[in-house]
């Protein structure tokens, strides 16, 4: 019997419309996985042999050829750390003005176009500009210090709209609810508009950590070193004004400078670098579930 | 109360004209409050009652394209020359369409602007906020959770929350913008009652679309219409009797609008 929800043969068309457009769409989104697990497997597969305490907190020995890579390990943490202490707060508190206070003048227009061109210049070119203001125009040498300003200044921009996109996501109406009752900007800012975007800031801030650890040319024009000898599992083994090692410079001499190195050596590496990186976005995500919890509307 | 009563003037409004990036949405309103009394403001959408109200306690400050001429003098005092627009603002509570609970615990909602004119002890603040509770009826349902969060609460419960926040800050002008359009008809009584109590200490402004609404509480009533007073008169010569225009007449008896 044809009862009233009787399927029509438009009625039909849409469902099967319907269900492909969903199996289309969810096979693309599965087709992420794919070279997560295939990127991952590969490396850890080949880096197998290399892979252990040992090597973390190993110093490179006979010419790169074997040990650990203890020194780049720590430079890279050296590098990243520095550069996030300067960009973060310099970042986060440009953003709270040019969400929060900026009126829509030219200066203000003139910064929000410094921004987005700053996030749009490759790194190659922020290691020249590195190399030019950090190393010889403020004679840094190639430090350090260099080397972290340099991707400081390359993080800072996607610091800034991350940070604005996160304080923008707080209503409006939350805002205007404060200013009604007698608040400042500031009293706005410090109790509603801030801790109910901490979750995003931060992770705008910690995205930035995997890349600032992944850029291998504005270090390597600005401080980064081929080898620098240092005690084995030595934790402050550099001085601002010194050249570091750093792993995704490791990476790329291992693979493409020294002749004859062990295979698994290079792979291992890059297992150390992204395992860090992975590390720092776990803990984010952990953090931000933790800060979701608290989130109040 | 008539219009004429010897009554003091809270708010004085001469001229007021508000442009939004030069495109002129007031032209030129001029209208006084007296203390004590209930305004009613009604007109259909777009006539400007929601920025009238930016206007007099200066959050027009805050839409950069905005710009205002005329005055507007709350205690005889001009609002643009005012060198403290923060403590203006806490003279004048104000209340938004939606319900706006802060994302803060209730008593942390009530007690902001208290704390943010710098009350900070608790022994002080505890009784501003069951006063303010009480007066916007919603104490007996949330004294014994003050601590949950303001945001968990229905959306009447929400906007009297809002309104005791409005009243936090002791307001001697209470403006209130289309306050039960997201609220159910028994809550939108309950603080019809709350509102003719509190007409005995303070002065309200009741914009609303709610024709009955104002008929019910106002002892005056605006008909504002595309940024213009069409009429300005006693709500009973507008409600009841003749209104002087045919458009007023017509609003209000549900023609047009």
């Amino acid at each position: 019997m044809a009862g009233r929800f009787a399927k029509t043969p438009h009625g039909l068309r849409k469902e099967r419309t319907e269900a492909l457009a969903k199996a289309v769409f969810g096979l693309m989104a599965s087709a992420m996985i794919l070279p997560l697990l295939l990127i991952v497997g590969y490396l850890v597969v080949l880096a197998w042999p290399a892979l252990g305490w040992e090597f973390l907190v190993d110093v490179p020995k006979n010419g790169m050829r074997d040990g650990g890579i203890w020194p780049a390990f720590v430079g890279t943490l050296y590098l990243v750390g520095i550069s996030l202490v300067v960009s973060t707060p310099i970042g986060v508190l440009a953003a709270i003005y040019l969400n929060e206070y900026a009126k829509d003048s030219w200066f203000n227009r003139l910064v929000n176009l410094a921004v987005i061109n700053l996030a749009g210049v490759p790194s190659i070119v922020h290691a020249l500009f590195g190399l030019g203001a950090f190393v010889y125009a403020a004679r840094f040498g190639y430090s350090i210090l260099s080397a972290s300003l340099t991707l400081a200044i390359m993080t800072l921009p996607v610091i800034i709209a991350s940070t604005r996109e996160a304080l923008a996501s707080v209503p409006t109406a939350f805002r205007e609810a404060c200013w009604n009752v007698g608040a400042t900007r500031w009293q706005t800012i410090r109790t509603v508009v801030l801790p109910n975007s901490i979750s995003g800031i931060l992770t705008g801030v910690i995205l930035q950590v995997s890349r600032a650890a992944g850029e291998t040319a504005p270090i390597m024009f600005t401080g980064a070193v081929f080898f620098k000898a240092v005690e084995k599992g030595d934790l402050f083994p550099y001085g601002l004004g010194e050249q570091c090692m750093a792993l995704s410079m490791h990476l790329y001499t291992l693979a493409t400078q020294v002749p004859n190195v062990k295979e698994a050596l290079p792979y291992a590496t890059a297992v150390v670098l992204l395992a860090t990186v992975l590390l720092v976005n776990a803990t984010s995500i952990a953090v931000r579930i933790w800060l979701r919890g608290r989130k109040k509307w | 109360m008539v219009a004429g009563s010897a009554a003091p003037l809270e708010i004085e409004v001469h001229d007021l004209r508000l442009s939004y990036s030069g495109r002129e949405v007031i032209h030129g309103i001029s209208f006084d409050l007296r203390k004590n009394e209930i305004l009613a403001v009604i007109g259909p959408a777009q006539s400007g009652k929601t920025s009238m109200l930016r206007c007099l306690n200066r959050t027009i400050d805050f839409i950069p394209t905005a710009s205002v001429s005329g005055t507007v003098k709350v205690h005889g005092e001009d609002v643009r020359r005012t060198k403290d627009v923060f403590a203006l603002r806490r003279r004048i509570g104000m209340v938004a369409p939606l319900p706006v609970g802060l994302p803060l615990s209730i008593y942390d909602n009530v007690a902001f602007a208290p704390r943010c004119a710098g009350v900070t002890n608790r022994a002080d603040l505890d009784p501003v906020v069951e006063k303010c509770l009480r007066q916007a009826a919603l104490w007996d349902e949330v004294k014994d959770r003050l601590g949950s969060l303001g945001t968990a609460l229905s959306g009447g419960q929400q906007q009297r929350l809002t309104i005791a926040r409005a009243l936090s800050h002791r307001p001697e002008i209470l403006c209130l913008d289309e306050f039960s359009i997201a609220i159910d008809p028994v809550t939108t009584m309950r603080i019809e009652d709350v509102l003719k109590e509190l007409k005995e200490e303070i002065t309200i402004v009741l914009v609303t679309n709610l024709t009955q609404q104002a008929r019910r509480l106002s002892d005056r009533t605006m008909f504002l219409l595309e940024g213009e007073i069409v009429e300005l008169d006693d709500s009973e010569v507008i409600f009841s009797g003749e209104p002087r225009s045919p458009k007023t007449r017509g609003y209000v008896a549900g023609v047009f609008g």
